[in-house]
């Protein structure tokens, strides 16, 4: 049925009405935190659209290995073959000093090294929101995805879940404008924040003194305090140092090691448990 | 309760979050149209008894979710554009195209700075004029997204008052 009259006083108090609804959610959301779950209840109505819109890619990749010649896959074989023989000789001789170093550990009665689970995530290719660094990976929590979990991968640390649903998670890269992530130079062990600038590939380090030992071209890597990001993972390379005598700080900005707008493949990691010698034995 | 109308206007919504979603070449990225708002404006204008603020609510906080965004930030946004748009639909449904995309230009400016202004609370705004760009590129569209709803409307449900 079709009235003639639609514009009434009800559209008017509705709007007000969801006006403050809209206040009221905001201000859940972003004191509280409260609103995950209605969150994740329609980010399950999205992951839908989303992996339909990732489909094409999906083929793509599909089609690109599976009608890849005989030739080419046989060489790629024997390529990673090299490749694993070689990182197992490498491997050989780091079991034998991570073992030490927990004897080590033990005799000092330092607290024992976390050990840390990985597992693989397929980044899911939507765009979110071009002034925000934000991915959506496949995991979520039932694979055991929880909030401000660190993600990795092959080069680097790429960012913490800031959202999990139960087939998808929304990853904030360390390169977000509010993003920060506690890391120290590898070479001489300053601690450090390095926050996110909104930029891809710019990272900045504030309130470094001007006396600090900091060279372009140094390592960042993560320091582990905070406990949200396991410690010794590569970050970052510094790129530009400023000292400039009217600036209370250096300006140093860094490029991040990871190639967070090309990789495909993300890793989790899980790094509660405290780890003994027992542990790495097991693994083997 | 879903008569022709609505379902084909839920079928166009639904392709419209596909497309706000689908990855575009960076250079790009800051045109994007804003494909759900066109759509509901055209859905509000044309069936204002079934699509209105509390369907443009729901979508905004669908908006929210795959933006990462604050729940409530684009659903406050784009509430307020539909309120207008619904409040003056029969003005708009006489004027020209081009006098309702410089309508659109405005209502759309209106939500982006809605957006902006809770993002800049939060501490994370955009600092380039760039932002404003989806309105521009969204009220360009707006004549192809009008004639190409209203063809799908009258080839698929035909009886609107319109």
């Amino acid at each position: 049925m079709q009235t003639l009259f639609l514009q009434g006083p009800s559209v008017t108090l509705r709007a007000l009405t969801l006006v403050i609804a809209s206040i009221g959610l905001m201000t859940l959301d972003h004191r509280w935190g409260q609103m995950e779950n209605v969150r994740n209840a329609m980010s399950s109505v999205l992951y839908p659209l989303q992996y339909t819109i990732d489909l094409p890619i999906r083929l793509y990749h599909w089609a690109d290995e599976t009608l890849s010649t005989h030739q080419t896959l046989l060489e790629n074989n024997r390529r990673l073959e090299d490749l694993y023989l070689e990182n197992r000789v490498r491997l050989q001789k780091l079991d034998i000093l991570e073992k030490e170093n927990l004897r080590l550990r033990e005799l000092l009665r330092a607290t024992p090294k976390v050990a840390e689970e990985v597992l693989i995530a397929e980044i899911i290719n939507v765009d979110v929101d071009p002034y925000r660094q934000l991915i959506i990976i496949n995991k979520g929590s039932d694979d055991k995805v929880y909030i401000s979990q660190p993600i990795i991968e092959a080069q680097g640390v790429i960012g913490q879940t800031v959202h999990v649903s139960s087939t998808s998670s929304t990853v904030m890269l360390i390169t977000d404008a509010s993003h920060a992530i506690p890391v120290q130079i590898d070479r001489t062990g300053l601690r450090a924040v390095a926050f996110g600038t909104g930029k891809i590939d710019q990272l900045d380090l504030r309130h470094i003194p001007h006396n600090a030992d900091i060279r372009k071209g140094d390592t960042l890597i993560t320091s582990g305090l905070g406990g949200r990001f396991p410690a010794n993972y590569p970050v970052a390379v510094i790129t530009h140092i400023e000292r400039s005598p009217d600036e209370a700080f250096v300006t140093v900005t860094a490029e991040p090691l990871a190639l967070l707008d090309r990789s495909r493949e993300v890793l989790l990691v899980w790094h509660n448990q405290p780890q003994t010698t027992q542990d790495i034995d097991d693994e083997r | 309760m879903m008569n022709a109308n609505t379902r084909i206007a839920v079928i166009t919504i639904i392709g419209a979050f596909m497309l706000s979603m689908m990855p575009l070449p960076d250079w790009a990225q800051d045109f994007r149209p804003d494909w759900v708002t066109l759509v509901l404006i055209y859905w509000t204008m044309a069936l204002p008894a079934s699509i209105g603020v509390t369907i443009a609510w729901c979508a905004g906080l669908m908006l929210d979710v795959s933006h990462g965004a604050l729940l409530g930030q684009h659903a406050l946004g784009l509430m307020l554009v539909i309120y207008i748009i619904h409040v003056q639909h029969q003005r708009l449904r006489v004027a020209s195209l081009v006098q309702q995309a410089i309508l659109i230009l405005f209502l759309l400016l209106m939500k982006q700075a809605i957006v902006l202004w809770v993002s800049g609370i939060m501490g994370h705004a955009p600092d380039s004029w760039l932002y404003f760009m989806p309105s521009l590129s969204s009220a360009l569209l707006w004549p192809w997204v009008y004639i190409i709803l209203r063809d799908l409307r009258r080839k698929f449900a035909l009886k609107t008052h319109y």
